[in-house]
């Protein structure tokens, strides 16, 4: 074996396991709803391609290859896949897709795994990292650090909620059109838990950040599912907070809040896709709680690229967003926007009703020493700026919300 | 698949039995029957009231009778069924339209199959 045919054999194999992974995991579950043999299988057949391609070559169709050879691992379709292994692998691919797949509405074998993640009968704190893991391959102790519990529990609550897919009976199938609209909300919900799961502990180098993950899903399911425009409205919130990441932390490492932002590092192509994607969606006259919050997000930016105040407006958005889809973050951000158009007493009142619920919240704290900060209340500013800061669990936001106090 | 639909009802829908026998039975039975005539029927049956259980434990040799069901919860085991469908999602289904459903809840369990037993 050459090193260059080992290297490019990697590559292939590489390639076929991160664009390929969900849709292989799907067909070999299928059946038997054994998410966790399809994984152990493929892991296999991952290992074998690493070790017969750099002599064999890399086949036409790696992703065949790895599903004949996957699919005998699970002791499925044993005659198939050894005339498959010899021959063609790719027509096997195609007639076991003909075979696999009596949804042309949903031609995705991902998107039923991610239907199947997010079932009702699917422990909701689960939802999110079953779907990084079995979609993605994700492995537990990544997945472990974005959610921030020990390896272990991460590595159980998955193997028990693959148990519950396998024995419960929950089926690889797209849920019929009156139920749809609700278990597409459940994948939306766990896509943005995903990209949320990490968004405080931004390091130099990230290692628990999942935003490339859920930017992956969100793109999947705007691109199979947009007559949905929530499905949109989703991906396009996504993109515009990813593109501000590169001028979240400065050449130190410091926290740089939005207002203070280098617009220059900015990712403009994100930008714009999520600004076209905004109005895309808009145009179904169907508006939710994601198309409001990229809706608030696209203020945000416009406020930076104009410098015109745009105060009024987010908090009108923030109130729609309350009426539909109410939540304490929500809540915090209307009065953090209150502070900034001027309206710190409305804002420290609207922040005061929330109190009993908000306790151990760091945004409310922070939210709350700013209003008490624009208020000229130095003291009582500085007392929920640190409270703030020991709720924060990233150094560089502590050491902000001291130094801003 | 096989799944085990286990009926609980609360005191208040139980007393219906008594208080509204027709529209309780009549919704009982339409419910039943539904299930009959889709062919998915396999087994089961409805439970007399709670206060007819006896309840039997063994402790150290020493047969413990006691008057009534084996713990006073809010609700009350009233019945299962057995059917056969597809899948959880089927069978959830047919949970849904169960009278008690409302009041009470419905338990969607698979049964062991045949080869594991």
């Amino acid at each position: 074996m050459t090193s260059a045919a080992a290297s490019s054999a990697h590559i292939a194999a590489e390639a076929a396991a991160r664009t390929a992974y969900g849709r292989l995991i799907a067909l070999l579950a299928r059946d038997s709803r054994d998410i966790a043999a399809a994984e152990d299988a493929l892991a296999d057949a991952l290992a074998r391609a690493l070790a017969r391609w750099p002599a064999d070559g890399v086949p036409a169709s790696p992703d065949a290859w790895l599903l004949t050879v996957a699919r005998r691992q699970l002791g499925h379709g044993r005659a198939r896949a050894a005339t498959a292994l010899a021959a063609t692998p790719a027509l096997v691919l195609l007639d076991d897709e003909r075979a696999d797949r009596p949804d042309t509405d949903f031609p995705d074998e991902r998107l039923k795994l991610l239907f199947v993640c997010t079932h009702p009968a699917i422990t909701p704190r689960v939802q999110a990292p079953l779907m990084l893991q079995a979609v993605l391959g994700l492995d537990a102790a990544r997945i472990a650090a974005a959610f921030l519990v020990s390896p272990a529990a991460m590595g159980q609550a998955l193997v028990r909620a693959k148990a519950r897919i396998r024995d419960a009976g929950i089926a690889f199938t797209v849920p019929p059109a009156e139920q749809r609209p609700g278990r597409l909300a459940a994948i939306r919900n766990a896509i943005y838990v995903a990209y949320g799961a990490g968004w405080d502990q931004l390091e130099t180098d990230h290692p628990s950040d999942l935003a490339e993950e859920a930017l992956f899903l969100a793109r999947l399911l705007a691109a199979h599912v947009p007559d949905d425009p929530e499905n949109i409205g989703l991906l396009s919130l996504i993109l515009l907070c990813e593109a501000r990441r590169p001028a979240r932390r400065d050449a130190a490492g410091a926290y740089v809040p939005l207002d203070r932002q280098d617009l220059g590092l900015w990712q403009r192509d994100m930008v714009v896709e999520g600004e076209a994607l905004l109005r895309t969606a808009a145009v179904q006259a169907r508006p939710g709680r994601f198309q409001l919050e990229a809706a608030i997000q696209s203020l945000h930016n416009q406020q930076r690229f104009t410098g015109a105040d745009l105060s009024g407006p987010l908090i009108g958005l923030y109130d729609r967003l309350l009426d539909l889809a109410p939540s304490i973050g929500a809540a915090v951000a209307r009065a953090a926007a209150l502070t900034a158009a001027g309206a710190a007493p409305s804002a420290l009142a609207a922040l005061d009703a929330l109190a009993d619920r908000c306790l151990n919240h760091q945004p409310w704290w922070a939210a709350r020493a700013n209003a008490l900060a624009a208020m000229g209340d130095k003291p009582a500013a500085l007392a929920a700026a640190s409270r703030a800061a020991g709720l924060s669990t990233d150094p560089a936001v502590r050491a902000f919300l001291l130094g801003n106090a | 698949m096989q799944f085990a639909l286990i009926y609980y009802q609360t005191a208040s829908d139980l007393a219906r039995e008594q208080s509204e026998p027709e529209a309780y039975w009549g919704a009982w039975s339409a419910y039943m029957g539904a299930m009959g005539a889709a062919g998915i029927m396999r087994g089961g049956a409805g439970l007399m009231q709670p206060p007819t259980a006896t309840t039997l434990r063994i402790k150290a040799g020493e047969w413990q009778v006691e008057d009534g069901p084996f713990a006073d919860t809010k609700e009350k085991l009233g019945g299962f069924v057995v059917i056969e469908v597809d899948d959880l999602d089927a069978a959830l289904a047919w949970a849904a339209r169960a009278p008690c459903v409302v009041d009470g809840s419905v338990e969607v369990r698979p049964t062991i199959p045949a080869d594991k037993a």
